[in-house]
This record gives C-alpha cells, structure tokens and sequence, in this order.
C-alpha cells in the first residue's frame, strides 16, 4: 500500500506532468504515434484485405499472418530495426516496428469479414447487374463493417502495447516513465508509469466500445 | 597480437563465431525461455480450468470473469510488469506471474466457448444415462471442449514466448536478456541469434501442442476419415 501511495504522490506532483520528459509530453508522443501509426496501417491493411476479400484469394496468407505475428517478439522486433541503418531516424524503427504489428489483425479481420458476407446476397447483387466495384463498395464492405471495425479496435490495443515496449529500445511515449524509473531504481515512479499506460489502453478500448454500441446497428454484433 | 578479423570484430548479423564462442551463454538463457514460459502456462492453465468451469456452471459469474480477464489482457505487458513490481520485486516471478495473467485470459476464454459448444443433447443423453455432475464435466464436457481449449492453449503459450523478452527490463527474460544487451552493446550477431531462436521456441511449442492435441483427441480424426 506504501508504495501505491508513493506512486500516487508521484502522480500528484505537477513538476512530473510538465516539461520535455514530463507525462504531458509522453501522453502527447504517445497518442500521436498510435494514432499516425493506426492511419498507416490502415491505409496498407484495409485496401489489401477488401480486394482479397472480394476475389476470395490469399486467404491462407491473410489468415496465417496473425499466427505468425505473434510469434515475432515485439521487442525483439524493435531492436533489430534499431540496429539497421533506420535506427539513425529517431523514432523510424518505432513507427515501422508499430505498422508491422498492426497490420496483421486489421488484414485478417477485414479479410474474414469479406469472406463471411452471406454469398446469397452477393449474389442477388450480382444478379441485380451490379460490377464488382459496386459489390465491393455497396454491399461486401458495409456488410463486413462490423469485423473490420473488431480488427481496428485489436489493432489500437496492440499499437498501445507496443508503443509501450518501444521506450525499451528508446522510443518516446508513456513507456520512458517506466523504464526512466527502472533505471532511477524508482518503485513509485514505475508503478505511476505502469499505472497511466494502463489506463490510456484500457480508455482506447473503452472508446472504441463506444463507438461500436452508438454506432449504426449494423455495425454492431461484430466480435470475432 | 593481432586483432582478430573476424565476423565477431566486424560485428556482421550472422556470426558462426558466435555461435561456437557463446554456447552456454545462449544455452542457459534458452533454458530460463523455456522455464519462465512452461512455468506460466501451466499455473495458468490450472487456474484457468475452474475458473472456465465455474462461469459455465454459474452464469453470473461469467460476465464478471470475462471483463477482468479482458481488462488484464488490455493492459500492455511492459506496464504490467511494472505494476506487480511492488508485489514480487525483480524476480522471476514477476515475469511468471505477469505471463500467467495474460495466459490466463486466452485460457478462460477458449475453455468457456468450448464448455459452451457442448451441444445441449449430448448432455441430456448423459444425463439420461445416469451420469452424475462430475461424472458429466470430466467425461464428456471437459473431452469435447478439448479442441477448442488447445486452440487457446497454442495461442497463451505462443504469446507466452515472445513476452518473456520483455522481462529483460527485470534481467528474466530469457532471450530478451541477450536481446537487451545486445541493444546496449550494439553487438548484431547476439540479437539477431536471440530473435531466431525465440521464434523457433514459438514455432516448436506450437508444433508440441497440436501433436498433443492430436494424441488427445483421436475422436476427432476417426469422424473426419
């Protein structure tokens, strides 16, 4: 409990929340990297996967890469890009290292969304004249909104995560409190770390939640 | 004495030096991996198992269980760490207890749809047959959500590998350890030898339990031939 205290003291300190490494800077950094890093991967990742989805190829491909990625350490993943001549552009190896594992689940979500649209519907539209294009847009994509949103919010929370992990291999964000802390031998300031990525992952989560129950009802109802 | 020229001096990523001069250094942190990993996966799965069976038995308890395991699972595995530092102090079992939480998620998830995928008939038929509640749960119940928990089961230990890396902010990381000196050394060969057989631990612990699943459930080859 003493220690919960001390962190909390540390927390209530307005000198920790201001300054270049202060929490407001970390907050800032790392709302940025999720949010530019969550835009990227989705400008690859959902293109991808719609047009897979739509020609039925590559499934094996888009299904198998969230197993692999999960496989890959992040951390590790991290470091080795530190070490390749990208390590020169300071936050380079973050951002790349953030995409990688983003993009997995958004492509295989978004893929077996596609996939799982009822295939008498696809093919009354077809029936009704409508060009690939105006299937994909007008009926596969609206109808697999529901899974393609799941895979952005597993997305999000993983960006969370891994940005986390990123101040391991001296990236920015909320992580640096952390390890700023192990290396001052400081519990308190640990756990106050620990404390605000907790809670900044659990409001991402907690947003896209939201998002899902207010959105339009057919966006609903699309847990995998 | 001349400097020696090889792949260690010129630090290259791939260095057979490397891997001849640093065998026991690169043997013992695979086996601490492998210790950490084993470790958590099983407490979890013997924490896992009542908890999956209690929300199946008891519906109000399954909303609760599913939340807090969700809740667990959202929290980034560096900050989790740090939060039960206070609680176990740089240890091993800091790693291990912060591995078996997330593990612990997967499991109770995968085990509770299985319980739950257990057609209702088949029950009703073991029921009509005499069988008592126990008898019920470990005889037919717990053998048909088999597959389903294995699946969760590669999933947890799979995860399980590659987080123990983040235990190097502890020093029990396993690889992790040599991943993270070697970030502060800049030493190439030592990082990238550690990221491979991370991988390869997580491809062979996945290959382990499908073969085990396989023995598990004959049943369901006979039904498929």
């Amino acid at each position: 409990m003493n220690t919960l205290g001390e962190a909390w003291d540390w927390l209530a300190d307005s000198a920790h929340w201001s300054g270049s490494e202060g929490i407001g800077q970390r907050l800032l950094e790392h709302f940025l990297l999720t949010l530019v890093c969550l835009l990227i991967s989705c400008l690859i990742a959902l293109p991808v996967a719609l047009v897979l989805g739509h020609l039925g190829r590559g499934g094996a491909l888009a299904v198998n890469i969230s197993n692999i990625g999960r496989a890959v350490p992040t951390f590790a993943v991290l470091v080795l890009l530190l070490l390749t001549p990208l390590g020169r552009y300071g936050e380079g190896p973050t951002v790349v290292a953030l995409v990688l594992f983003a993009v997995p689940p958004l492509l295989t979500n978004a893929y077996v969304g596609m996939r799982e649209v009822d295939r008498g519907v696809v093919q009354a539209a077809r029936g009704m004249g409508m060009t690939g294009g105006q299937l994909l847009r007008r009926v596969e994509a609206p109808l697999a909104l529901p899974m393609i949103l799941a895979g952005v919010r597993l997305a999000a929370v993983q960006l969370v995560a891994t940005a986390t992990i990123a101040a391991l291999a001296g990236g920015g964000g909320l992580g640096r409190i952390i390890t700023a802390g192990f290396n001052l031998a400081s519990t308190p300031q640990v756990v106050a770390g620990a404390f605000l990525v907790a809670v900044f992952a659990l409001l991402v989560e907690g947003l896209f939640a939201l998002a899902e129950r207010l959105g339009p009802g057919r966006a609903r109802q699309g847990r995998p | 004495m001349k400097a020696p020229d090889d792949c260690l001096a010129r630090n290259e990523w791939i260095c057979g030096a490397y891997l001849s001069t640093r065998r026991q250094v690169l043997s013992d942190a695979v086996l601490q991996h492998l210790e950490l990993t084993s470790l958590a996966v099983l407490i979890a799965l013997v924490l896992a198992l009542p908890l999956a069976v209690l929300a199946r038995r008891w519906r109000l308890a399954a909303g609760p269980v599913l939340a807090l395991t969700t809740v667990l699972y959202t929290i980034p595995s560096l900050a989790m760490f740090s939060l039960l530092l206070p609680v176990y102090g740089l240890s091993a079992a800091l790693v291990v207890a912060g591995l078996v939480l997330y593990s612990l998620t997967l499991l109770v998830r995968n085990i509770l749809a299985g319980l739950k995928a257990v057609p209702e008939e088949t029950r009703e038929a073991a029921r009509g047959m005499g069988y008592g509640p126990v008898r019920l749960l470990l005889t037919v119940e717990l053998p048909l959500a088999l597959p389903a928990a294995m699946a969760g089961l590669r999933i947890a230990a799979v995860s399980a590998v590659s987080l123990v890396t983040v235990g190097a902010i502890v020093g029990f990381g396993g690889l992790g350890n040599l991943i993270y000196s070697g970030m502060n050394t800049y030493f190439k060969a030592q990082v990238l030898t550690a990221s491979v057989l991370c991988v390869l631990i997580a491809v062979a612990a996945d290959l382990l339990l499908l073969g085990v699943q396989w023995l598990l459930t004959p049943w369901t080859r006979a039904a498929r031939s």
